[in-house]
């Protein structure tokens, strides 16, 4: 048997229904028809009554949330694509991540971010938020990269009593595949080594992860040995191991999919010069998607987003140092 | 147009009994007095931050908080200090949180009409206008998955805050979801110096309950009987199945924006109308009317509100205030994702 992303996002949120009568998932066209892309197949038969549509109502579908959530529920909230969110910022961002401070009163809420592009999806159905939800304070921000964490993760931030935006890739759904799912994961504060290296650290995550190991592959015919760290979260991320990485190989690069501007990458290495600037041969580097909207043709978003022969050519550059 | 409104029938609840209409006129009594103390602490330099005050609405707003239950939800906004009241606010968490005392509902996070204790339906409001309902809603939901089909929600909405998205999207989902939900629009006239034409088209803002499929019910702000009446039935109505209810308040708004303003702005001739009247006068000539207070009793009943307001400034005063050494600076309530930001 064999078991997708998309379909470990689906046991996830069966397991968080049956497991917790708290759960409830909210979204457009997630009751009987499933998802936009099938995330709640069959949840709405499984659960009546627990599964239900929501009008196109973003602000009101994640306000509503945050009021269930108070009353002591876990509301599961799926934005049809990621770029919708953008609707909703107003209480993502002032009244879901501030409740907490203000009000002692705790926001276990889980809003699911379809993310990132695919050929021809366009400005609008491609964006990756991860940088911008991750500036504000009080939010927890989770990009799992593989199978079983886009499992153990989802009920992780079910779990979790913070409000959590789960940055889930498109492009990863249907592509990527396991043989089964665990029963437990690292705790999302925690950054998997996705591969050892002893030349060159690439911090990645989500979808990106899956192109700094196409690069590492090439870069090893060259005897360049690139590690990669899986950040798994960017919001907390893991700097301990980042910094023992980067202790070793003395070369930083790092990738992510979102816009360069205040984003990811900038805080990583942000971070990591101010903590271990000493450990560095070479100046940190980053690659981000092109600071333009995404463009809808293939010939132009195949170049937009960052590539394995983009990040090999960085890495090869940084080796030469 | 309007005649497709559906407009309960009034009189399905009796008039207010004098002990009704006595005890909302005490919390808009109250309020008023602690909201001049509030006036003349700002004045004085004494509070951070704004201060705004529900001059001329605390009769809607008295009315609300008093049909309101415990267990019951509510959302107030900024000139709502009468029904926060009425709902149950202790006095002297006013003072705190806006002292900034660090024993207040926000410890000095946040202030002023910011405050609330969600724990117990009491809602915080964010500034940002709208956009408290759809949580009132939200907390109606979980209340239904928790199998508590007594309970209702209520929030207070001014002309302006009509415009948001966030008002549409709250009302038309309380609509589909038929929740046991009140949204009393004060229509106060003004939305900061906005006037009410640079605000909406349409003739009268209850129509809009017509395009949500909810019941829509109008009031004179001004009137505390008619308050009574209205809400007492809106509430009602809602507790028994009947969904959504809009309440439309008009009145004027007796006061600036905020203490900062003097509202040179507004039209003068709108005092001398029936909407200009004095929520507060008004309510004490019909008790007076109706012989359920003498001008003795008033004068007891506003004595007594002073020295409740005078001791719970001075104890609020003696509080400690907000303290950066003592603070967390901690956003999240999970300690572990709290411990891996503070390694930075
Ligand atoms: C979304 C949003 N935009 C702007 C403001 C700034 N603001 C605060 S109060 C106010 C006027 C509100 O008018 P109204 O809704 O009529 O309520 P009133 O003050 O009359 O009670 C404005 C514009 C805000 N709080 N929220
Ligand atoms: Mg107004």
């Amino acid at each position: 048997m064999t078991i997708t992303y998309l379909e470990a996002i689906r046991e996830a949120q069966e397991k968080a229904l049956r497991d917790d009568e708290r759960v409830y998932i909210y979204g457009q066209d997630v009751g009987a028809f499933g998802g936009a892309f099938k995330a709640t197949k069959n949840l709405a038969k499984e659960f009546p009554g627990r599964v239900l549509d929501a009008p196109i109502s973003e602000d009101a579908m994640v306000g509503s949330a945050i009021g269930a959530a108070i009353e002591g529920m876990r509301p599961i909230i799926e934005m049809q694509f990621a770029d919708f969110s953008a609707v909703a910022i107003n209480q993502i961002v002032n009244q879901a991540a501030t409740l907490y401070w203000r009000t002692q009163v705790a926001c276990p809420i889980t809003i699911r971010l379809p993310s990132g592009g695919n050929p021809g999806s366009g400005p609008f159905h491609s964006q990756c938020l991860e940088s911008l939800y991750s500036h504000f304070p009080g939010l927890v921000v989770m990009t799992p990269a593989t199978v079983e964490d886009a499992y153990t993760m989802l009920l992780e931030a079910v779990e979790i009593d913070d409000p959590v935006i789960f940055c889930e890739h498109k492009y990863l759904y249907n592509r990527l595949k396991s043989d089964l799912l665990p029963e437990t994961g690292l705790p999302c504060d925690t950054a998997r080594v996705a591969r050892f290296g002893r030349d060159v650290t690439i911090v990645t995550y989500s979808a990106m992860v899956h192109e700094a190991l196409a690069a590492a592959d090439q870069l090893r015919k060259e005897d360049i040995e690139a590690e990669i760290i899986d950040l798994r979260c960017v919001k907390p991320f893991d700097l301990r191991t980042v910094l023992s990485s980067v202790a070793r190989t003395a070369r930083l690069l790092c990738v992510g999919e979102s816009w360069p501007w205040g984003g990811v990458n900038s805080e990583v290495i942000t971070s990591v010069v101010t903590h271990g600037f000493l450990l560095l041969d070479a100046p940190p580097q980053r690659i981000n998607s092109k600071d333009t909207p995404i463009p809808f043709h293939p010939n132009l978003w195949g170049v937009h987003k960052p590539s394995s022969q983009v990040i090999a050519a960085a890495a090869r550059r940084l080796c030469e140092w | 147009m309007l005649d497709t409104l559906k407009q309960p029938k009034r009189g399905v609840v009796p008039p207010a009994s004098r002990e009704q209409y006595v005890e909302a006129f005490n919390w808009m009594l109250l309020a008023r007095t602690v909201e001049e103390k509030l006036a003349s602490l700002w004045r004085a330099g004494k509070i951070s931050g704004g201060v705004y005050l529900g001059k001329g609405q605390e009769a809607i707003s008295a009315a609300l908080g008093i049909m309101l239950k415990p267990g019951d939800i509510f959302g107030p906004l900024i000139r709502d200090q009468a029904g926060r009241l009425a709902f149950g606010e202790p006095l002297i968490d006013v003072f705190r949180v806006h002292f900034g005392s660090r024993t207040g509902l926000s410890r000095g996070r946040d202030g002023n009409v910011h405050r609330g204790d969600p724990r117990r339906g009491y809602h915080a409001m964010i500034s940002h206008l709208g956009s408290l309902i759809s949580v009132v809603i939200g907390a109606l939901v979980a209340r239904r998955f928790q199998g508590d089909i007594t309970a209702i929600g209520a929030t207070t909405i001014g002309d302006g805050g009509t415009s948001t998205g966030a008002f549409h999207e709250a009302l038309n989902m309380a609509a589909v979801e038929k929740l046991p939900l009140v949204v009393v629009v004060v229509n106060n006239q003004y939305a900061y110096s906005t006037p009410n034409h640079r605000q909406f088209a349409c003739t009268d803002l209850v129509e809009r309950a017509i395009g949500y499929g909810i019941e829509g019910h109008s009031l004179d702000g001004t009137d505390l009987r008619e308050c009574l009446e209205v809400l007492g039935q809106a509430t009602e109505r809602a507790r028994s199945g009947h969904g959504p209810q809009m309440v439309v308040g008009n009145c004027l708004r007796l006061t600036g924006h905020g203490e900062h303003d003097d509202a040179f702005y507004m039209d003068k001739s709108l005092s001398y109308t029936r909407l200009g009247r004095d929520c507060l006068k008004v309510a004490e000539n019909y008790l007076q009317e109706h012989q359920w207070a003498d001008e003795a009793l008033l004068e007891n009943w506003r004595k007594n509100a002073k020295e409740q307001v005078e001791d719970a400034v001075v104890n609020a005063q003696h509080e400690p205030l907000a303290d950066p050494n003592s603070e967390t600076w901690c956003p999240y309530a999970t300690q572990r994702i709290a411990a891996a930001l503070s390694v930075r």
